[in-house]
């Protein structure tokens, strides 16, 4: 009763407080100025204080050398792997919206798996399916089906990317209106004519976005491909190995290029994208009727459930099994009891989720109000819309370049603890998922209800408070959730960052890495917790949610 | 009841000029429509009036109290826009219950006052309801409730009957009007409906383009329209341009191209003077050929539409300037054919006269 009542009077303290548009200036500015000086400078200056380490390394050639394949190999890579996507996304998007059977909502359902799962337990399940005995090798009695490096790597990335682009066009294509495809039927069109001339141009953008964050997800990705890399380098594995080996100058190189070329891109695929053509004008009537019939549409299926299935679905589950089997040969005695390696790996998880709420509270305080800003366009339309350009540079970056720059950045500030900078990086990381978030839900809540509240009497916080948080807690639930288990699943840029701290992601690449002091079974089961952990957190938020109704 | 007076409003939105130079009074009680076609500014004008978008100069004074650097909650106006933003998670009585509660009532007294509201607009029983388990015409009610538990004396209504169907929005435009004097408010309506407008405003004001071009009751606005335009956008007008051949001390002759001749009463214009007449549909009749009457003009019948409640006949005449005349379906004797001849005909003194556009008929009476 008292808490409830000192509750009321906080809140109203507060709704009075944003009555006063000073109130109000002083919250979206101190938005911005974290926005600014935590998350949008630090990534871009850090680098630039270490200018003077790439005079020697630009003239060692074969340094240079090391660098370019590096970093050509991270966007050929980015490149292919989101175009497979996007070729074998398209038709498992279709199948999960438009096929109504009992496979559907299994696929729909699996499509998911690499999102939960780690990456790092990603890299070591596909490690094990496609390379060691243990997995299809075995199966196929091949020494190693593909071994460790840039087939494997692809493997990997097709594995995680593909998700991202199955979720947006599955919830583009439920949006859509089918009304235009029913149009272009009744107007002669066979089904793949309609889906080609009409309905792909009009998800011309999601198709652009889904691309885009696919390439991004590639190029960033650090801890699982390390698990799968093998002597192979791409751009942020270069500056993990150049890391470890105490060479600065490349490490600085190859981070201030990724920072520069990835923001380049990123901007240039943005801008140029929507403007792309896709052949919509040329229609082979007969020849895409044919395409359209029951047996063509049944064997598109087949093959795209076909490709899910084996590059995606099965070699991510692949790690229950070296999980299992650490039930059978007592590791689980030894982890639960924490002996050994064990000690450090509760350590280690502790660390991660430590490090994770801390960003995700970070994000729930500096976030939201950047959000308003954004969803309603607090700066006039120009300039908001360049400040929701920015907002995207942290997700552009790979974070391994964006953690080596990072941690120059606030390491120049002096003896701050390496949890704190922790802290501030994944806050920078995770900041763009959580205000992207927000952003598009409370966009999504009508201005006029706000309005309306307004002229009935609310107060700006009273307003908020009343109307847009209560339409807008699931997409709160949801920024929560992948604010925390980016953080928690999070290698390249704490690799790059933490001299002393190791995170259980960082710790298990390492296990992964030493199989000769690590059994299969230590690291399945290490990387369960992990997994488990992440499952006990969600249900957390979700209750916590719940009780807060 | 307040009363409201804007001065000398202007607001742009960059190059587009949303409203320049608006002055207002609107008496205490009074149920105002604001008519105009799209883009002409209403919205805008009203959403001014609530704090909800700043002017770019003028004074907006409610009760004779400036409320410039008021937000909107200190206003003392209510704004229902045309979806009525019922707040989609909260009952139907906790809805209503938000203005009271916001204005920090007692929480007893705020939904003893909402329950109050809702069995005025005959809703009590849905109090429990969600608002998307209820049809259009009862959120609107509900709306409109949650606007009177306010407690604001200014209801702006931003088409308040454009979301729901033409039968449901004839029978709601009444209950609205009525439900607003009851309760004794202040209210502007702002819709693009002229028949709406016309059944439900006290006072009509025209505007376009940002500009007021006329203040008025119904019936002074349709009978006595000061331009063009409004003569246009308000009923259905046919206009004939000619020129100003004989004034006399009862009025005037007009000469129409082809040397026809319409008698007016008008007697302010000089010989020769370029001239529009306008003269509305309903006062025009379809008479037989060969009618021998003063402003009988003959023809042939070029179109006809079924209104349901009358027919109107199209008729080109001889000097090829199109005329419609409206028949009342109580007096249509025997249907007219496409190409029958026919004379349309009206009084002298149903005919308006205005001075003939600079720019020409057809751009001045532009809509859009």
């Amino acid at each position: 009763m008292i808490k409830d009542r000192l509750l009321d009077v906080i809140l109203s303290a507060l709704d009075d407080l944003s009555a006063h548009p000073l109130v109000r200036r002083v919250v979206y500015s101190a938005a911005l100025v974290f926005f600014v000086a935590v998350v949008l400078i630090p990534p871009i200056v850090g680098v630039v204080l270490k200018y003077g380490l790439l005079g020697d390394t630009l003239r060692d050639a074969s340094l240079v050398s090391r660098a370019q394949s590096a970093i050509a190999a991270s966007f050929i890579i980015a490149f292919v792997v989101s175009l497979l996507d996007l070729v074998a996304g398209i038709p498992t998007a279709w199948f999960i919206v438009r096929r109504k059977n009992r496979w559907t909502s299994i696929v729909d359902t699996l499509a998911d798996i690499p999102f939960v799962i780690p990456t790092v337990a990603l890299g070591f399940s596909i490690l094990i399916f496609w390379s060691q005995p243990g997995g299809l090798s075995g199966l196929l009695r091949i020494e190693s089906l593909v071994s460790p490096g840039v087939g494997l790597i692809m493997l990997l990335h097709f594995a995680f990317s593909y998700p991202i682009i199955v979720r947006l066009l599955v919830g583009e294509l439920q949006g859509y209106d089918q009304v235009f495809e029913t149009a272009s039927r009744t107007l002669g069109a066979s089904p793949l004519t309609a889906a080609r001339t009409v309905t792909l141009p009009m998800l011309k953008p999601a198709l652009v976005s889904a691309f885009l964050l696919a390439f991004c997800r590639s190029l960033s990705e650090t801890g699982a491909t390390a698990v799968v890399a093998g002597a192979f380098e791409n751009g942020p594995i270069l500056i993990r190995n150049a890391r470890a080996q105490g060479q600065e100058g490349p490490m600085v190189l190859v981070s201030a290029v990724l920072i520069v070329s990835s923001c380049v891109i990123f901007a240039m695929i943005s801008l140029l994208g929507p403007r792309l053509r896709l052949p919509t004008k040329k229609v082979w009537p007969h020849f895409e009727r044919n395409l359209s019939g029951p047996k063509a549409s049944l064997s598109r299926d087949g093959i795209s459930l076909a490709v899910f299935g084996l590059f995606v679905a099965l070699p991510s589950l692949f790690v229950v099994l070296p999980a299992a089997s650490a039930f059978a040969d007592g590791t689980i005695i030894s982890a639960i009891s924490g002996r050994g390696v064990w000690g450090s790996f509760w350590t280690s998880l502790a660390i991660s989720y430590v490090v994770g709420i801390s960003a995700t509270l970070m994000n729930l305080v500096v976030g939201f109000p950047m959000a308003v800003v954004i969803a309603r366009r607090k700066l006039g339309k120009n300039i908001t819309a360049f400040v929701d350009a920015l907002v995207s540079v942290p997700i552009t970056i790979p974070s391994v370049a964006l953690g080596v720059s990072l941690g120059y950045f606030w390491a120049a500030f002096g003896n701050l603890p390496e949890l704190w900078v922790l802290v501030l990086v994944h806050t920078t990381i995770t900041y763009t998922y959580f205000v992207r978030t927000m952003s598009a839900a409370i966009e999504s809540v009508p201005n006029e209800l706000e309005e309306v509240g307004r002229t009935l009497g609310g107060r700006p916080f009273e307003t908020f408070r009343k109307i847009v948080l209560p339409l807008t807690k699931y997409s709160i639930f949801s920024g929560a959730v992948m604010v925390l288990t980016r953080s928690v699943d999070e290698t390249g840029a704490t690799t790059a960052v933490a001299k002393e701290i190791k995170t259980a992601p960082v710790l298990l690449v390492d296990w992964i890495r030493s199989p000769d002091k690590y059994s299969q079974s230590t690291v399945g089961l290490g990387i369960l917790f992990l997994v488990l952990t992440a499952f006990v957190s969600l249900l957390a938020i979700r209750l916590a949610l719940r009780r807060s109704r | 009841m307040p009363d409201l007076r804007l001065s000398d409003i202007a607001k742009s939105f960059g190059r587009i000029e949303a409203l320049d130079d608006v002055d207002l009074e609107i008496g205490s009680g009074e149920y105002v429509c604001v008519l105009g076609p799209t883009g002409s500014g209403k919205t805008t004008l009203l959403r001014i009036v609530a704090g909800l978008v700043r002017q770019d100069q003028g004074d907006v004074i409610v009760d004779g109290r400036l409320v410039n650097e008021l937000p909107p909650e200190e206003r003392d106006t209510a704004y229902l826009p045309q979806s009525y933003a019922l707040f989609p998670h909260m009952t139907v009585l906790n809805n209503v219950a938000f203005g009271p509660l916001a204005r920090r009532m007692p929480q007893e007294v705020a939904y003893e006052r909402a329950h109050r509201m809702l069995e005025m607009v005959k809703l009590d029983p849905r109090a429990n309801a969600l608002p998307r388990e209820l049809s259009g015409g009862m959120q609107q009610r509900v709306a409109l409730a949650r606007a009177l538990a306010s407690g604001a004396k200014l209801l702006l209504l931003d088409e308040p009957l454009g979301a729901l169907d033409a039968r449901l929005r004839v029978d709601l435009r009444y209950q609205l009007k009525s439900l607003v004097k009851s309760a004794g408010l202040t209210a502007i309506h702002v819709t693009h409906d002229q028949r709406e407008a016309m059944i439900v405003a006290d006072r009509i004001i025209i505007l376009r383009a940002g500009h007021v071009e006329q203040v008025g009751t119904p019936y002074h606005i349709y009978l006595r329209p000061v331009n063009l335009f409004v003569a246009n956008f308000v009923g259905e007008t046919n206009f004939l341009e000619g020129t100003v051949k004989t004034v006399d001390s009862s009025g005037a002759f007009v000469e129409l191209r082809g040397g026809l001749q319409v008698r007016v009463r008008e007697t302010s214009y000089l010989f020769g003077e370029r001239v529009v007449l306008m003269v509305r549909q309903e006062l025009t009749s379809a008479k037989t050929y060969g009618w021998d009457a003063v402003n009988a003009l003959h023809g042939e019948v070029s179109a006809i539409r079924f209104l349901g409640d009358s027919l109107r006949v199209e008729i080109r005449l001889v000097n090829g300037m199109p005329l419609s005349a409206r028949i009342p379906i109580s007096q249509i004797g025997t249907y007219p054919k496409i190409g029958e001849e026919l004379a349309a005909a009206f009084r002298p003194s149903d005919v308006a006269v205005f001075p003939a556009p600079v720019r020409g008929l057809e751009a001045e009476i532009r809509v859009v």
